[in-house]
């Protein structure tokens, strides 16, 4: 135990003085502030003259000033933190030849990957919290609204998936610095699969023409289904699923578009409330439940192979 | 178990694929003894020793350490061995005490014992003043030191040096020799030296083991190996005539 608390200890301090880390921390936390900032402003002349808005805070999330709304930098960024905090995280060690110096050490070998992972998932909750912090207090400032508690309760759970979200996009990073040996090859791996799952896939999506002959519904139709297909493949699309509905309580369906008949309609409409967190939450169950599986999987798959290789490669 | 060998090994073999990397090795070193460990590059030394320390997976054969088997208790085995790798990886942000601190600590020893060690070996091998600097600015021979100060901060009941004193200058190399002899002289220390500077070994090994393309092809004391390969009165053949008249042998 107390070699992985070495490890973890040194991992941490290792990414919290790399000037890699400093910069995109930095980037990220501008960007972010930007975004908010202008949100925040744009949500104050919206609400200009309303009587009693509801989750006016949420709104900063949800809601775009200039480009996209917060939700969605997290979504195509937030792996960037993951990758580049994971992608030389054993290559490097072995290339040094530190990994058979820890390896000869009283440990199990399995220490120095949990101890990776674990300083990672640190760093970057860390990241998010503060990031989200920031925003906490600019909401303040811009829109004069203090968060109650329900949308506190939203808010770390926003904070909960999200981390899980880059986390795996950490696991990756870590599988492929185990798989390949030079630094450059598993960092360009990291990118394209990231390339590929974020901006690819949801572009293969909306690019199917529509068939000859068929009718304007039945495009919107068979475009739905295969979007829905497509994102089983996509992080990115789960995560924003997930998102859409925690950070907005007026959403009753993860997906972008649900075909109602009558009677949906009518009590869709009686009871426009906004949901609970637990209604919420069960919603985007299936979507959690996705991004927490291949977060597992991808450790899994990484702790394995790093068990098994021969050290003498090492 | 006193009278217990501190390294033995029953017909070790190591394959990757067809390569044979050690063959059929059987190989009895006792506590307190230095011994040398010679042969070509490539012979299977390293990967022996990653066997006895548990982080190679014998193909067959058995090793012990202390009567420990390092495939089933590793940790055990590795608390006993301080490793000094050919060509050791540093981390280079940090400095010769953090290093030593972060050894200690995945050693698991508790930080005031492990302040007083870390300065007893830096003083041990000469690096005392330059404790503060970044091991990337280090040279070679300084690096070498530190890497023997992580084994004697360990404490180990065995060494593994592999090629200790390459890349030192003569004053480094004599005070690496001298560290050795006195460890074992002090502490009963096992050391298993490998080298391809015999005069050294010579020196300071008491039983020397010679290994060809795997195979153990001679291990005794220096009188015996040159009874073996020159007959009585051979005594003016040095470690180096008789290892080249080994490897001719073996290679012919």
């Amino acid at each position: 135990m107390s070699a992985l608390r070495a490890i973890m200890r040194k991992e941490v301090s290792d990414h919290f003085s790399s000037s890699r880390f400093l910069i995109l921390f930095s980037l990220i936390a501008m960007v972010s502030v930007l975004m908010v900032y202008m949100a925040g402003l744009k949500i104050a002349q919206d609400l200009e003259g309303e009587v009693k808005p509801t989750f006016v805070f949420l709104m900063l999330f949800t809601s775009s000033g200039i480009g996209f709304p917060l939700v969605q930098f997290v979504a195509f960024f937030g792996p960037l933190v993951g990758l580049i905090l994971g992608f030389d995280s054993i290559n490097r060690e072995w290339n040094e030849g530190t990994l058979s110096k820890l390896l000869a050490q009283p440990l199990h070998r399995d220490a120095v990957i949990n101890g990776k992972f674990l300083a990672g998932v640190l760093v970057i909750g860390v990241t998010l919290t503060a990031i989200v912090l920031v925003i906490t207090g600019l909401g303040l400032v811009t829109l004069g609204v203090v968060p109650g508690a329900e949308e506190l309760y939203r808010i770390f759970f926003y904070l909960l998936v999200s981390l899980v979200y880059v986390c795996f996009w950490l696991g990756v990073a870590i599988l492929f610095s185990i798989l390949f040996r030079s630094i450059t090859t598993s960092a360009l791996a990291s990118l394209a699969s990231w390339i590929f799952f974020s901006f690819l896939i949801p572009a293969a999506a909306s690019a199917a023409p529509p068939l000859s002959g068929e009718s304007q519904t039945g495009y919107v139709m068979r475009m739905a289904e295969l979007e829905r297909t497509l994102s089983l493949f996509s992080p990115m699309r789960m995560y924003l699923e997930s998102m859409a509905v925690i950070v907005d309580p007026l959403r009753r369906t993860a997906s972008a578009l649900v075909a109602v008949g009558r009677n949906e309609d009518i009590s869709l409409s009686r009871f426009a409330g906004p949901l609970s967190l637990d209604q919420s939450l069960l919603m985007v169950f299936p979507q959690i439940v996705f991004l927490v599986a291949i977060l597992v999987l991808c450790f899994a798959v990484s702790y394995i192979v790093f068990q098994r290789r021969e050290i003498r490669s090492i | 178990m006193p009278g217990q060998p501190a390294i033995q090994t029953q017909e070790l073999c190591k394959r990757y694929g067809a390569q044979v990397a050690v063959d059929r090795l059987n190989l009895s070193v006792a506590e307190g003894e230095v011994f040398g460990f010679l042969g070509p590059n490539g012979a299977g030394k390293t990967t022996t020793l990653l066997m006895l320390l548990g982080l190679t997976e014998p193909s067959s054969g058995t090793a012990r350490v202390f009567g420990l088997d390092p495939r089933r208790q590793p940790i055990r085995v590795k608390r006993q061995i301080g490793y000094l790798q050919e060509n050791m990886g540093f981390y280079r942000d940090l400095d010769a005490r953090q290093m030593l601190d972060f050894i200690a600590e995945l050693n698991g020893l508790p930080a005031k014992e492990a302040g007083e060690r870390a300065r007893a070996a830096l003083r041990a091998v000469g690096l005392a003043e330059e404790a503060g600097k970044k091991i990337g600015a280090y040279s070679r021979g300084m690096r070498q030191r530190l890497g023997l100060a992580e084994v004697l901060l360990k404490q180990p009941r065995i060494a593994f040096l592999d090629e200790p004193t390459i890349g030192l200058d003569p004053d480094g190399t004599a005070r690496m020799l001298e560290v050795i002899e006195r460890l074992t002289r002090e502490h009963g220390m096992t050391v298993l030296l490998c080298s391809h500077l015999l005069e050294q070994v010579e020196r300071v090994c008491t039983r020397i083991g010679i290994m060809i393309t795997g195979r153990l092809v001679a291990q005794g004391t220096l009188a015996e190996l040159r009874t073996a390969k020159f007959g009585v009165g051979g005594e003016e053949y040095t470690l180096e005539q008789i290892y080249l008249r080994y490897f001719r042998e073996s290679t012919a």
